[in-house]
């Protein structure tokens, strides 16, 4: 889960991170009294921020400098409603004004390669880090970190040493760096980017900007970081399907599909954007993945969700029992098209195969319900799923 | 042959005592594994009767059922929460072969673990969020069924359970030395790389189908290792062509961030290492039959 600026902030100061000031608006009158509460501290001066989840938000004119309360007003009424590359801005962040000396960059993150962590730091932030990794890789230093000692005072010296800060900087900085450290550990997370990390003309270190994703399967030791999802942006299904603990995604095609086990699932999404592709370009419109027990129950979930999508025209089941037997998986399927009545009639394409396929082939068979089509193979399924979607 | 697991192979159960533990230590048992303990402190010296007239001991740790018993890979059925603590007592006990079934661990919980686990250098892990691995007729540490596929000579190593099934079935005239459900997790314990090593320096492995999915770089890295060290034929499958960018499809490890870790990047660098990727699963298993129909001519 990646959260919004403002909420890593209010993460980073739980942890003793050095932060600004900074309050969240939804409206420009609200941004106006939070400008009036927080502009005091820096002379006036707050600078008004679009909350998105993505990076380039200043090129888009998502961020101001503001001198009074008025101005901020101004600022957050044009910056509300804005559209970053798809992310319509609902709430801004008001932060105190800093004045910055110099700005740095800093993040410790998940290292699939090599199953540790990695931390990076640079004394030239600001920049998109993806473009100084490429035009200048010897100004961003890359310090491997053990996930069992973690950044420790000797990590965090290797850390600023290998950045090459000032020596007079390297003691603050790597006390924040420390800090960061504990942010990452302590709530689990898989990312935490701070950029810019900034020196400012009183020669403070501040996080300034931060980016913290969070593993969801920690969510077992973190009761407080469910509130920090963004149910307000949520897709309506996802929603719908994550209260009913389905593994859904949304899509913009539309060939619903239904599957046990993620890798198939993914699979069989590209074998029908294949085979769709003979059909006027018909798509997958979902994800869904539901697991190794498939449940009359779940099934009538999962068939609900994905029928509840108006895109959807055609539905693809695609099960392969290995754990489950597929006597089990035909159960669920008639059980499920009971269960939803006779209003529905956009057609089911299914294939079973694997643990116990005559049976469940004979069940859905003698069941002969007049929108269920049996189909033998994954390919051939796909297919026909596609072509009933052009139809 | 095979790889990781033998007839010499004396298997734990971690969480045996629990419902999935249980449903599948039944299961192992039918497909002919070696079970000679399972691990639960809590009901240590009691014994499980499982169907065929088998009594399982149960011990109160790791180590005591490796003295007891000269176990030599545990399965970890055990809950996310609990998962960290079951396998650092494996790796504590020295047990070559750690097989970690539970699915929704914390990264952070694995990336301690595995480390702790590299760090001493006895135990292998494998996950977790897996199905296991099994070698047909021999052994079975996990939850692939064991009657999808007898014994052959193909060797598979696959991030995805469902997908491992399905390929195990299409090549089910041919059959496996041994099959290795990796896991999708962003870490995992062992990797394609390692399996593929394996499946080289198996006298009994004449070819290898690697699956893998969007996510991190280990079919990329896989791909460089094939073309430096593998001679054996490969082919390859990937799923999640069509996932859209920064949307965890399922397993926490598969998501496309940016442009890193896309489908289509995993297939280029496998088919520059002479790898034939299939488009479908049904594709890539007629690629094998055609490379052990042309092996066996």
């Amino acid at each position: 889960m990646d959260l919004f600026e403002y909420q890593a902030r209010d993460m980073f100061e739980k942890h003793g991170v050095p932060v600004l000031a900074g309050a969240i608006a939804t409206t420009p009158e609200e941004a106006r009294a939070a400008a009036e509460r927080i502009g005091p501290k820096s002379g006036g001066v707050t600078v008004v921020k679009a909350q998105v989840k993505t990076g380039g938000r200043g090129k888009a004119g998502g961020v101001k400098v503001t001198k009074s309360p008025d101005e901020a007003q101004a600022a957050a009424e044009a910056i509300l409603g804005m559209d970053i590359k798809g992310h319509t801005v609902g709430t801004v962040m008001i932060a105190q004004g800093a004045r910055i000396a110099e700005e740095y960059y800093f993040s410790v993150l998940l290292d699939r390669a090599n199953r540790t962590y990695l931390a990076m730091c640079s004394k030239e932030g600001g920049m998109e880090i993806e473009q100084l990794a490429v035009e200048r890789p010897e100004a961003l230093a890359r310090v491997a970190v053990d996930p069992n000692t973690g950044i420790d005072a000797a990590k965090a010296q290797e850390i600023v040493d290998a950045a090459g800060f000032d020596e007079a900087d390297k003691a603050a900085i790597a006390s924040v760096i420390q800090k960061l450290w504990t942010v990452y550990r302590e709530e689990d997370a898989t990312l935490v980017e701070v950029n810019p990390l900034v020196k400012t003309e009183d020669g403070e270190i501040v996080a300034l900007d931060g980016k913290v994703t969070l593993d969801e399967n920690a969510g077992f030791r973190h009761a407080d970081h469910e509130a920090l999802e963004d149910s307000a942006h949520a897709d309506p299904l996802e929603a719908a399907a994550k209260e009913k603990d389905l593994n859904y995604v949304k899509l913009d095609g539309s060939v619903g599909i239904i599957g046990n086990g993620a890798g198939l699932v993914m699979s069989t999404l590209d074998v029908v954007a294949y085979a769709g592709e003979e059909f006027g370009g018909q798509k997958p419109a979902n994800f869904l993945d539901i697991g190794g027990g498939a449940s009359a129950e779940v099934m009538a979930n999962g068939l609900h969700i994905i029928l509840s999508d108006p895109q959807v025209k055609s539905v693809f089941v695609n099960v392969f029992g290995g754990i489950t037997s597929c006597d089990a998986v035909a159960n669920g399927i008639v059980g499920a098209l009971d269960a939803l009545g006779d209003e529905e009639d956009r057609p089911l394409v299914v294939r079973l195969d694997g643990n116990n396929v005559e049976e469940g082939r004979r069940i859905l068979a003698e069941r002969a319900h007049p929108r269920v089509i049996i189909e033998e193979t994954m390919d051939g399924a796909a297919r026909r799923a596609a072509e009933l979607a052009a139809n | 042959m095979s790889i990781f697991l033998n007839a010499d192979s004396k298997v734990i159960v971690q969480g045996m005592t629990g419902s999935e533990g249980m449903k599948h230590t039944q299961r192992m048992l039918k497909s002919g594994t070696t079970i000679v303990g399972g691990v639960n402190p809590r009901k240590a010296g009691t014994t499980v009767d499982f169907e065929g007239g088998v009594t399982v001991p149960v011990y109160g740790t790791v180590q005591d059922a490796i003295d007891a018993t000269g176990a030599n890979v545990t399965v970890i059925f055990v809950p996310a929460a609990f998962t960290k603590a079951a396998a650092l007592e494996a790796i504590d006990a020295g047990i070559p072969l750690a097989v970690v079934i539970t699915e929704g661990v914390a990264v952070k919980d694995t990336a301690e673990f595995y480390n702790y686990a590299k760090g001493k250098g006895t135990t292998r892990i494998v996950g977790p969020n897996c199905p296991g691995l099994i070698t047909p007729g021999v052994s079975n540490a996990g939850i692939i069924p064991a009657d999808i596929s007898g014994t052959g000579r193909i060797g598979l190593v696959s991030k995805s359970g469902t997908l491992t099934y399905q390929m195990m079935y299409e090549l089910r005239d041919f059959g496996f030395s041994s099959a290795v459900g990796i896991g999708g997790d962003p870490i995992i314990g062992t990797t394609h790389i390692d399996c593929l090593e394996a499946f080289q320096n198996d006298p009994d492995t004449d070819a290898i189908v690697m699956i893998g999915e969007i996510g991190g770089d280990a079919e990329e890295r896989a791909a460089a290792y094939i073309k430096e060290h593998v001679t054996k034929p490969v082919v390859g499958y990937v799923a999640g062509f069509t996932a859209p960018e920064g949307k965890t499809m399922g397993h926490a490890g598969a998501i496309v961030s940016g442009s890193s870790g896309t489908a289509q990047a995993k297939k280029e660098a496998l088919e520059a290492a002479g790898v034939k990727v299939g488009k479908t699963p049904s594709e890539t298993a007629q690629l094998m039959r055609e490379i052990m129909q042309g092996l066996a001519g």
